[in-house]
């Protein structure tokens, strides 16, 4: 089996600069900024990126002000494959023309949930398919932050959110997390990982081994948010920690179709511990935990994770 | 020398975008739009020149893989129909907005229900107010001529605004007609290979495209977007004069036939002008002062030049192929009629609906529409539906 580029061993291998830079508009602890943060000093300034509406476009572009020092565009909700696709094909017919000093330019979707698993998911499967050679990064809050903490395919099963409200007769979010990585997997893509803002370095390494795939890469970041998870902001990075350790949310690669768990855990927490101190999570009793613990333990027998 | 060709309209089309030398083309087939499409994959498999075919996976993401290519400066194609059309919607206002140079062709198809694949305008006057050029060509050669120009007054750095040029879904490209293919050489004097990008999504000179404007901006903006499509108008003036200085044909942005005397004249736009015009002609011969504009350049709307084209006219027949419904009739009507509200002549206004779904417009329904005028059958407050030689 292939082994994977270590390209940033410690945060001095990280650079000093920044590309998504401060001044922007998100919530304190705000898991998307942190990932976004990182993934731009991974991939550095030869980037272009693509943001889907969702919090990370609003937080960071309100005219005439941007956070954005590399460049950056937004297009609409549920088409920034498409949009990547067409920045990729055009800065390679230019190249080959001779009409560009360049001869590659990263290539980098920064989209939320929503766009990814729902509203754009055809657009994305497109992308895949076809092969374009960019990075895409699902931004994962496990809802619609943006217009307010409405559910999205991504949102947990039992989950509160606004549109999954906890009631006499239901209670949460009735269905499970869709499984993005592997329906991304199915398009036999040559990269795809999972990542948290908890493993920092881990998350630097695979969006630059992301970029350095020739072809579609997929990361997908679990990227947490105080807001919405109606969680204390310093309890952000700390949560993010304890959805890999409980194996909620487990770390791996999927390179060439070949799987690896690339944080291990060799003790699992129970789901408990990432569960309770998030008031979306407020509602559940034992018996929903014992369910949910279920699922994960399926889902890590399945993954081959003790 | 130019070269006199047939060829089916879809096929000058295509053969346009090859001499135009686009980079990038993205679109996704829809009935009558599938023979473009068709032949520029042809034409990039056989390496008849060098552009990106991608094979979206939908006209949403067609249109917005163009606003991608665009922005990295690339000269981009795509085109479409009917409910093609009405899928990329959204991301119309998006490209024209944000100011992205792009060049559609469309194949004016009725939009569903019922599923119908056959020509009338219901497409793009729905996408009426999207903000785009918007330019109606008749046949072969102009379809030809204008998608070419389309190019250089959508790169034009004044303009900056993408460009829609449409045609009659099958009557048009489902043809075969005679055409004037220009040389290689003629095209490069007047159109350049290759865009030049001013701003562009460009890692050396970061920007931020589609940034969120908040209400203190927005209506700027917005202003700011109808000035340039508005003076729009002058570059594609421009463009086209220069256009007929290089090949002898001359185009405006209406054409007048028979006007100069008429009192009652007809104004419509795409492929049924033609038989329109043969109308004009028995009318005259049968003793009427009849005439007709052809609409060439529906947006920005040249009120200056329909005024000055009607000063003599008493009665303007508009023929619509397309109903706003629930509301006052077809949008040239809608059009038409608020030009001259407070025009210091009166012009009557009569508004006809026609060719929906497909249906053939014909001679004599033009002459039928004309003599219902005539005979003082039309009122303003109501739109006529020509059905097949009668109402
Ligand atoms: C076509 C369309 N439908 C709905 C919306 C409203 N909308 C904007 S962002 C958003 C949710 C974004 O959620 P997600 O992608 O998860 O990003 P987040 O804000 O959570 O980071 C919604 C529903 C829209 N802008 N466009
Ligand atoms: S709502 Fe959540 S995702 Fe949005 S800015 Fe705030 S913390 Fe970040
Ligand atoms: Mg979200």
């Amino acid at each position: 089996m292939a082994v994977s580029q270590e390209y940033f061993k410690t945060f001095r291998d990280l650079p000093r600069e920044d590309w998504f830079v401060c001044g922007h508009r998100a919530c304190q602890g705000c898991g998307e900024a942190i990932a976004v943060r990182l993934i731009l000093k991974a991939l550095g300034p030869n980037t272009i990126v693509v943001s889907p509406t969702g919090c990370l476009e609003i937080i960071s572009s309100p005219f005439p002000y941007t956070s954005w020092a590399v460049p950056w565009i937004h297009v609409a909700f549920e088409n920034a494959a498409a949009v990547a696709s067409g920045i990729e094909a055009g800065l390679k017919v230019l190249a080959r023309k001779g009409l560009l000093e360049k001869q590659k330019t990263n290539v980098l979707v920064l989209a939320g949930d929503g766009g990814t698993v729902d509203i754009g998911l055809q657009s994305l499967s497109g992308a895949l398919e076809r092969g374009h050679d960019f990075l895409y990064v699902c931004l994962d809050n496990e809802a619609y932050m943006n217009t307010g903490i409405q559910r999205s395919g991504a949102t947990p099963f039992m989950c509160w959110t606004t549109t999954s409200q906890v009631g006499r007769v239901k209670r949460g979010n009735l269905t499970w997390k869709k499984n993005m990585p592997a329906i991304v997997a199915a398009h036999r893509v040559p990269y795809v990982a999972t990542a948290t803002v908890a493993y920092p370095l881990d998350l630097a390494n695979k969006a630059k081994r992301g970029i350095e795939t020739e072809g579609p890469a997929y990361l997908h970041v679990l990227a947490s948010c105080p807001t919405g998870w109606r969680l204390p902001p310093e309890l952000s990075v700390e949560i993010s920690r304890l959805a890999v350790q409980t194996g909620f949310f487990p770390l791996y690669e999927i390179v060439d179709g070949e799987f690896r768990v690339t944080v291990e855990i060799p003790r699992r927490k129970p789901v408990a511990e990432y569960l309770k101190p998030q008031g979306r999570f407020r509602h559940l009793t034992d018996e929903d935990i014992a369910k949910i613990q279920e699922q994960v333990d399926r889902e890590c027998a399945r993954l081959g994770i003790p | 020398m130019a070269r006199r060709i047939a060829v089916e309209d879809s096929h000058a089309v295509a053969l346009a975008a090859k001499m135009a030398n686009v980079d990038v083309i993205a679109a996704y087939p829809i009935t009558p739009q599938t023979h473009i499409v068709e032949e520029l994959s042809r034409m990039v498999s056989d390496g008849e020149f060098d552009a990106e075919y991608i094979n979206v996976e939908s006209e949403h993401s067609a249109i917005s893989a163009c606003i991608g290519a665009s922005a990295v400066g690339a000269r981009c194609f795509t085109a479409t129909a009917g409910q093609g059309l009405a899928l990329m919607h959204e991301i119309l206002f998006i490209a024209a907005g944000n100011r992205f140079p792009i060049v559609m062709a469309i194949a004016n198809r009725c939009l569903s229900p019922n599923i119908n694949i056959w020509g009338d305008q219901s497409d793009v006057m729905s996408s009426r107010d999207c903000g785009w050029i918007q330019i109606f060509a008749e046949n072969a050669q102009e379809i030809f001529d204008l998608i070419l120009s389309a190019f250089k007054i959508s790169e034009d750095d004044r303009v900056l605004l993408p460009v829609a040029v449409n045609f009659d879904g099958f009557y048009a490209t489902h043809v075969v007609e005679r055409m004037d293919l220009p040389e290689e050489e003629e095209v490069r004097r007047f159109l350049p290979p290759h865009r030049t990008a001013r701003y562009k999504l460009d890692p050396d000179r970061p920007l931020t495209f589609g940034a969120i404007g908040f209400p203190a901006i927005q209506f700027e903006l917005r202003r700011q977007w109808e000035e340039a499509l508005c003076n729009s108008k002058q570059v594609v003036k421009e463009v086209w004069q220069e256009f007929g200085r290089i090949f002898g044909r001359h185009y405006d942005v209406l054409e007048p036939y028979r006007m100069e005397d008429a009192e009652i004249g007809f104004i419509l736009m795409g492929g049924s002008s033609g038989t329109c015009r043969v109308a004009v002609d028995r009318l005259r011969e049968r003793g009427f002062k009849a005439g007709m504009i052809k609409l060439r350049l529906f947006r920005p709307f040249p009120k200056e030049e329909i005024l000055e084209a009607v000063s003599r006219l008493k009665t303007l027949i508009t023929v619509d192929k397309h109903i706003c419904l629930g509301g006052l009739g077809g949008p040239l009507f809608n059009d038409l009629r608020s030009l001259f509200y407070g025009f210091q002549r009166r012009i009557n206004v009569a508004g006809f609906i026609a060719g929906v779904g497909g249906r053939d417009i014909k001679v004599e329904d033009f002459e039928h529409m004309f003599e219902k005028v005539v005979k003082g059958e039309v009122s303003p407050e109501k739109h006529v539906f020509i059905v097949r030689g009668e109402s």
